[in-house]
């Protein structure tokens, strides 16, 4: 059975049973990562483009990995956005990678809307690697597998996604992708990092990140970003730390299992402790293996569709 | 040349005139109404205007026109043409133009440059130097050049002070300030703030940037007893605003741009940059109250903000591509499908709001159909059903999103003077 869709542009919209098969053949290719040969010839003969408009070097990374487990040709074109702005148009550039004959793109873009654009102007499989603040369904993904495979499923479990919500695609795609899962999602943060709206998709706010302990059973811890947020929508990232800050003394008030996820790079002693981020709740250093799987499960079941 | 317009449906309703009849034109002026005998009109190009109407002439109170300094997108004539094509005799450009129209000197170019065409061109005055917001403009020269308003279009007169010195100085010429209501601290984004830009992962603005400045004016309107003019206005709580501010007689008009009474932000789901323009489009609950606001009067006219871009330009990822699109050339049709025939206003309530009101507003004289009066007129075909073709545009820019949309009702000829606007062509008569 394949994929309903030959891009994965986001979650939203994504039918369950796509997901599921995502997350399944990431289990074969999870344990090709253990062999001591990890590659497997699945996409030989196809040729990969990493087209990187903003810097994010462990998604790309972690891509071109995938690639080249699965025998792709990989090509990486890096940029960033304020070259572009004054010379060649990303039209131009597509069109010009278009030219070499590429079977898929990999995109990752700050302007949201991107990869559905270049579905328009490309023949590719076209897959997001983060657009703006609007999706990065690949890290959504990856942190489902990482959490069924740490408690053996989704389904019921409630999921709370704790930092800068508003400035985040992880948080987005996450929320659509556990809730057609049958998780139930809930955010936390002070309200200036709530975006708009945010009540109407079904997800509970909590202002109390105590609270958001004890009901939850895994936490999504998101990086905060000090150039971003300090002054603007948190007075400090001091004050964030003390009053949203996961801290092993947080955790031990309640004195149950829970699972702490977090994308990516960590800001310790912000967001979270190093005691946490170290700790034994953490799934950090699988995402980063099961990052890898999910990824040659999306490249393969888009690369092998037609 | 004589020229007769024969059977057509003249609506005024400046002259409370809506009745049947056929007009004389001669050499630019209106020489007879009424029955015409056979041999009356023997030498007379006739115009046969069956089922149409004659309404005075259509005006256009916000048109981005961009020249000079743009010229690659739009010219003073490429831009007035794309008016007579639209059906509208009289346009006012706005000044965010390079340099900005804050120089008599420019005033003059623009005026000059405008002076042979069908379309009577009135610029729009900067109220600050450079739009900046710091410093008066030189108004009093501006107004001897030949101005209609003021406005720092593309933003707000941002600084309270100066808005006073604005409102008060124009007061003196009963010159309306034309303000372009958004709060530049709160709107720093790419569409409309709300459950859609958190869903589609775009930087919103939402409808409290619009609204802190509209309820600002009002009450400096207010405090001042000059006028103040809302450029298109885009949220229900602004139009809300505007309409009790009316009741109170303070002295606030409005204007709506069509794609706010078509459109709402779903359309951004597409990510198309033809939907992205500033003030954004809203939501269902806004576009209600639009609808409402032009019923009752609350909001006085319709105004394209035609503002003409390169494909270059406007074909980029969504949030760098600029804001706005063309409107002179789908303005009426889309008005007319949107309004008139789903019954929100009757016609003459459009001819009010797409010819009277703009006139009135910027002290302009309202076209008469009397007899010894020039003829300044659109003859508009109501139920003409027609597909926009954007490649078909006047324009020098494509970027419209109403394009291979099908609309009713057109305008079918022009007539400003000595000069028609007809199939496609100008001609003198
Ligand atoms: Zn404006
Ligand atoms: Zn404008």
């Amino acid at each position: 059975m394949p994929l309903s869709s030959r891009h994965l542009l986001g979650l939203n919209g994504v039918p369950r049973e796509d997901i599921e098969l995502i997350l399944d053949t990431a289990i074969t290719f999870r344990e090709v990562l253990d062999r001591p040969i990890k590659k497997v010839p699945t996409l030989q003969g196809k040729t990969i483009v990493n087209l990187f408009y903003e810097n994010s070097t462990r998604t790309r990374i972690s891509f071109e990995l995938a690639q080249k487990r699965l025998s792709a040709d990989t090509v990486n074109f890096s940029t960033s956005t304020s070259s572009t702005k004054k010379g060649e148009t990303f039209k131009d550039t597509v069109r010009n990678i278009e030219a070499m004959k590429l079977d898929m793109i990999v995109v990752r873009h700050e302007s949201a809307g991107v990869p559905l654009y270049l579905t328009k102007i490309s023949n590719a499989n076209i897959i997001n690697a983060g657009d703006g603040l609007h999706e990065h369904p690949t890290q959504a993904l990856l942190d489902m597998y990482s959490i069924k495979e740490r408690l053996g499923k989704i389904e019921g479990l409630k999921v709370c996604i704790v930092g800068d919500v508003a400035h985040s695609r992880v948080a987005l795609s996450n929320i659509f992708g556990l809730k057609t899962m049958g998780a139930q999602v809930s955010v936390c943060g002070p309200a200036t990092m709530m975006p708009l709206g945010i009540e109407k998709l079904g997800v509970k706010v909590y202002h109390d990140i105590n609270k958001a302990i004890a009901e939850n059973d895994v936490l999504n811890v998101l990086r905060i970003q000090l150039e971003r947020n300090a002054g603007s929508t948190i007075p400090s990232t001091r004050e964030y730390h003390n009053y949203y800050g996961i801290t092993a003394e947080r955790i031990a008030n309640y004195n149950k299992e829970i699972v702490i996820l977090h994308p990516g790079p960590i800001n310790r002693g912000v967001e979270i402790t190093s005691e946490v981020a170290d700790g034994p709740y953490q799934v950090i250093l699988d995402q980063v293996t099961n990052g890898v799987a999910i990824r040659m499960a999306v490249l393969y079941l888009l690369g092998t569709m037609h | 040349m004589q020229i007769v317009l024969k059977n057509v449906l003249l609506i005024n309703p400046d002259q409370k005139l809506n009745s049947k009849s056929s007009l004389l034109i001669e050499d630019g002026i209106i020489k007879k109404i009424g029955e015409l005998e056979e041999k009356e009109i023997e030498n007379c190009e006739v115009i046969n205007c069956e089922g149409k109407i004659a309404a005075p002439g259509l005006f256009d109170m916000h048109v981005h026109l961009r020249e000079p300094g743009r010229e690659d997108e739009e010219t003073i004539e490429t831009g007035s043409n794309a008016a007579a094509a639209g059906g509208f005799t009289g346009i006012a450009c706005m000044p965010n133009t390079s340099p900005d129209i804050d120089s008599a000197e420019t005033v003059r170019f623009i005026i000059e440059k405008s002076k042979n065409h069908l379309v009577d061109v009135y610029p729009v005055g900067a109220a600050t130097l450079g739009r900046k917001g710091e410093a008066l403009a030189p108004i009093n020269e501006l107004v001897e050049a030949g101005i209609v308003a003021v406005s720092d279009d593309g933003v707000a007169i941002k600084n309270a002070a100066i808005l006073r010195s604005v409102l008060e100085y124009c007061g003196m010429f009963d010159l309306p300030v034309i303000d372009h209501c958004e709060d530049p601290t709160l709107a720093n984004g790419a569409m409309n703030g709300g459950l859609n830009s958190t869903l589609l992962g775009l930087h919103g603005i939402p409808t409290i940037a619009e609204d802190l400045i509209v309820m600002r004016d009002i009450m400096m309107a207010e405090f001042t007893g000059s006028r103040v003019h809302i450029a298109h206005i885009s949220s229900a709580k602004s139009v809300e605003m505007v309409r009790e501010a009316k009741k109170k007689g303070i002295k606030v008009t409005a204007e709506v741009a069509p794609h706010h009474f078509t459109f709402i932000d779903d359309q951004i789901k597409s990510y198309d940059t033809n939907y992205k323009m500033n003030p954004p489009l809203r939501t269902k609950t806004d576009l209600d109250e639009i609808i409402r606001g032009l019923k009752d009067g609350t909001i006085d006219c319709i105004a394209s903000d035609h503002a003409p871009h390169s494909i270059e330009e406007k074909e980029m990822e969504f949030i760098y591509a600029p804001n706005g699109i063309l409107g002179l050339e789908t303005q009426l049709g889309i008005a007319l499908s949107e309004l008139v025939h789903k019954k929100v206003l009757t016609l003459e309530q459009l001819i009010e709001k797409l010819s009277i009101n703009p006139r009135k507003i910027l002290n302009l004289p309202v076209p008469k159909f009397e007899v010894g009066e020039a003829a300044n007129l659109t003859i508009i075909d109501p139920d003409l059903v027609w597909t926009v073709d954007h490649s078909q545009f006047k324009s020098k820019s494509k970027n419209s999103p109403y394009d291979k949309r099908l609309l009713t009702g057109k305008s079918v000829a022009v007539i400003n003077g000595k000069k028609i606007y007809m199939n496609g062509k100008f001609n003198n008569i």
